[in-house]
């Protein structure tokens, strides 16, 4: 075993305080961490504040598009920036597994740290645990978010409005397939790769131009079909969307119909759905479309009162309609 | 980087609705397709909300999960649960409840070595891998699947790997579909055309239907997937029910050849042999099954493991069989979003996500 993590590392004594130093810190350094006190300051904070969390288990650790340790930044600051708030500290906490790759470690630490400086968030606070061999799977990460609230009022997604238009910042898909496609090392999955991407600037740009929007939500697990149905629940409103103007790569599109899956079902970890009022759609499209993350944004549907009880309506392609229902558990794919 | 998908063009779409409604005149067409990715892209294409209303849609016996009878499922959970066994299995199993109502994902969580594969050589690999563990995979599928069931078999011969097996558990689309015709007094399902299955077709081609037009008079088209193509299968299942001239049509030439595919189906000949087999809802039918030849004894999960069949009643109430059958639509059962939901499934149909009771309740308007 060359290189691999022993218990000692997360004992709080000298190993600990080796790990922390040349892993850590090299990787995260900023002044509020070095101070290596129980608790980080912030003095930079504006109430209202949004604060968030999340536990990152991805297997694998790495694959096309980012890493255990991106996610672990982007999923974070995604969240915080979707209540209208600019992410600005993160706390982050390590379960790892006896005998885990050094090397490996490294590399995902030197991931979240690039992802931090790109969101422009500071991790200032961490916790180190070293568990026995088996009992994690390699390394979970947890990391907390929290941010001042710019957005007056801020967005939530109980208020979505009939007449509101419904837009996604670009394709769906990618991230969910990319992970089932290098899991299960599906070789004809070759031109994928995840979404990983933090969207607070763009967030922030959407506001600043086309005002105040009534929700912002990242369509993470369950995709985005699942989001919508969440919105339409909480709005008590329904969602029509138009199929021909979803964006869906079409490498993700033949891979989901080998796999017989459904893309609006699939996970994404750098895109937003925004619904806002239809006279300032375009205003938000435009400044979505100056940001990488938010050029292929479009828009995908609009909001109509509900009938009987909310529901996501899907116009298809061929000018049909159909319901995009909430799904039961993980998409499985099919035997044949 | 976005192109439309050809065969879902709205302007072909609506050439075929046109001929189609021109073509059957408002007769009346119940066709039948028996393919679960027939059910699905029906539905998800919108097509369910286009075809007029004489035009009646029936799913049949063709998703292999829901064809699985509960004697099988049974026996896969038993295998599963056995010491120094992995399971090797395609995902949509995992959900399938057993007679006592528990899955594989329950087994899985009592701590059976459960893993998803997406291919049945993914399934020798692991085999490769985990020498002191027996690879279990359940061969469940049609003739789509078989062929490379039977591949995987013969390079984990090759391999001399002696802890890979199969347990056979593959079904027949012909014998299924003379059953139907056999059994139903047709009155009752009244079945006007099938759409025929585009996968199990590119092995079988068109021969092994025959029967359907010269036995029974009922006319068969081979469909693909796309709305175009199942619009273009109904315009020649409706031409033939006009012309009175029923026969078998290939409204898929893009992917099946009329004489379909000699090499799978030798490999398939090769390995495996036709015997009788249980589904579910239909009972046994004859000839409609296929077990593993006796020279691949050693591979052949059921021998190995002298596994023994124990019959089990459907579960109450479940009309899954007539649905298969297609007597009635998936909300006529009475348990059908009631007890019967995605989430606690009562039969296979709803369990499947290519399931047409699953179909139903995803995409279908109902309260």
């Amino acid at each position: 075993m060359k290189n691999g993590l022993l218990l000692d590392a997360g004992s709080g004594g000298q190993a600990s305080r080796r790990l922390i130093s040349e892993c850590f810190f090299r990787h995260f350094a900023n002044p509020l961490l070095e101070r290596m006190d129980d608790a980080a300051r912030l003095e930079e904070l504006r109430s209202p504040i949004a604060i968030s969390t999340d536990a990152y288990t991805v297997t694998p650790l790495f694959f096309p598009g980012g890493s255990i340790g991106t996610l672990a930044v982007h999923g974070t600051v995604n969240d915080v920036a979707m209540l209208g708030a600019r992410p600005q500290y993160l706390s982050c906490a390590f379960v790892l597994e006896e005998g885990l790759s050094l090397e490996l470690l490294d590399r995902v630490v030197a991931d979240m740290a690039r992802a931090a400086e790109k969101a422009e968030v500071l991790i200032v606070t961490g916790d180190t645990k070293v568990v026995p061999r088996g009992a994690c799977d390699k390394m979970f990460i947890t990391t907390t978010g929290v941010g001042g609230i710019f957005a007056d009022p801020a967005p939530s997604g109980h208020n979505a409005r009939p007449g509101d238009a419904v837009l996604v910042s670009g394709a769906v898909g990618d991230h969910g397939l990319t992970i089932m496609g290098s899991r299960e090392n599906l070789s004809f999955l070759t031109d994928v790769s995840s979404d990983s991407a933090p969207l607070n600037k763009m967030i922030a740009a959407v506001i600043e131009r086309a005002g105040p929007v009534h929700v912002l939500r990242d369509p993470t697990r369950g995709g985005l079909a699942t989001t919508l149905n969440e919105i339409a629940e909480q709005s008590g409103v329904s969602l029509v969307l138009e199929e021909t103007n979803i964006p869906v790569h079409n490498s993700v599109q033949s891979g989901c119909a080998c796999l017989g899956l459904d893309p609006l079902y699939l996970a994404n970890e750098g895109k937003c759905i925004c619904i806002l009022p239809a006279d300032r759609a375009e205003a938000a499209l435009a400044a979505m479309r100056d940001f990488p993350c938010g050029a292929e944004a479009a828009r995908i549907g609009a909001v109509t009162p509900a009938e009987k009880k909310p529901r996501v309506i899907l116009k298809t392609r061929i000018g049909g309609s159909r319901i995009l229902s909430m799904p039961e558990g993980i998409p499985l794919p099919r035997i044949c | 980087m976005f192109t439309e998908p050809a065969f879902q063009d709205p302007k072909l779409c609506r050439t075929l609705l046109a001929r189609l409604n021109h073509v059957l005149d408002g007769r009346a067409l119940r066709f039948m397709e028996v393919c679960g990715t027939h059910t699905v892209a029906i539905f998800q294409s919108g097509l369910a909300t286009l075809l007029p209303p004489f035009i009646t849609h029936l799913s049949g016996p063709g998703c292999p999960v829901c064809v699985t009878h509960d004697t099988e499922i049974a026996l896969i959970l038993d295998l599963a649960g056995r010491e120094d066994v992995i399971l090797a299995t395609f995902g949509d199993m995992l959900r399938v409840p057993g007679p006592d109502g528990k899955s594989l994902k329950h087994a899985r969580a009592e701590g059976a070595r459960i893993e998803i594969v997406y291919s049945p050589l993914d399934a020798v690999n692991l085999a490769d891998k985990n020498p002191d563990a027996v690879v279990v995979f359940p061969g469940i599928g049609f003739e789509t699947t078989a062929p490379t069931v039977a591949a995987a078999l013969l390079t984990a011969r090759q391999k001399k790997l002696n802890n890979f097996s199969v347990l056979s558990l593959h079904k027949l689309v012909p014998p299924a579909l003379r059953a139907l015709l056999a059994d139903t007094p047709n009155s009752e399902a009244h079945i006007d055309a099938f759409l025929l299955p585009g996968h199990v077709s590119t092995v079988i081609g068109l021969a092994p239907y025959g029967f359907l037009a010269e036995q029974h008079h009922v006319p068969a088209v081979v469909g693909g997937f796309e709305a175009g193509d199942i619009l273009l299968a109904l315009c020649l299942m409706g031409e033939q029910l006009r012309d009175n001239k029923p026969t078998v049509r290939n409204a898929y030439p893009r992917a099946v050849n009329d004489s379909g595919n000699p090499r799978a189906r030798a490999l398939m000949e090769q390995v495996f042999m036709p015997v009788d087999a249980l589904w579910r809802g239909m009972g046994n039918i004859p000839e409609s099954g296929l077990a593993l030849r006796p020279e691949y004894a050693d591979m052949d999960a059921a021998k190995r493991f002298q596994t023994t069949l124990v019959e089990y009643p459907p579960p109450k109430g479940c009309r899954c069989g007539d649905v298969l059958k297609g007597r009635i639509s998936p909300p006529a059962c009475p348990l059908f979003d009631k007890k019967c939901t995605p989430a606690s499934p009562v039969g296979p149909c709803m369990v499947s996500t290519e399931g047409s009771c699953a179909a139903w309740h995803k995409y279908a308007e109902h309260e």
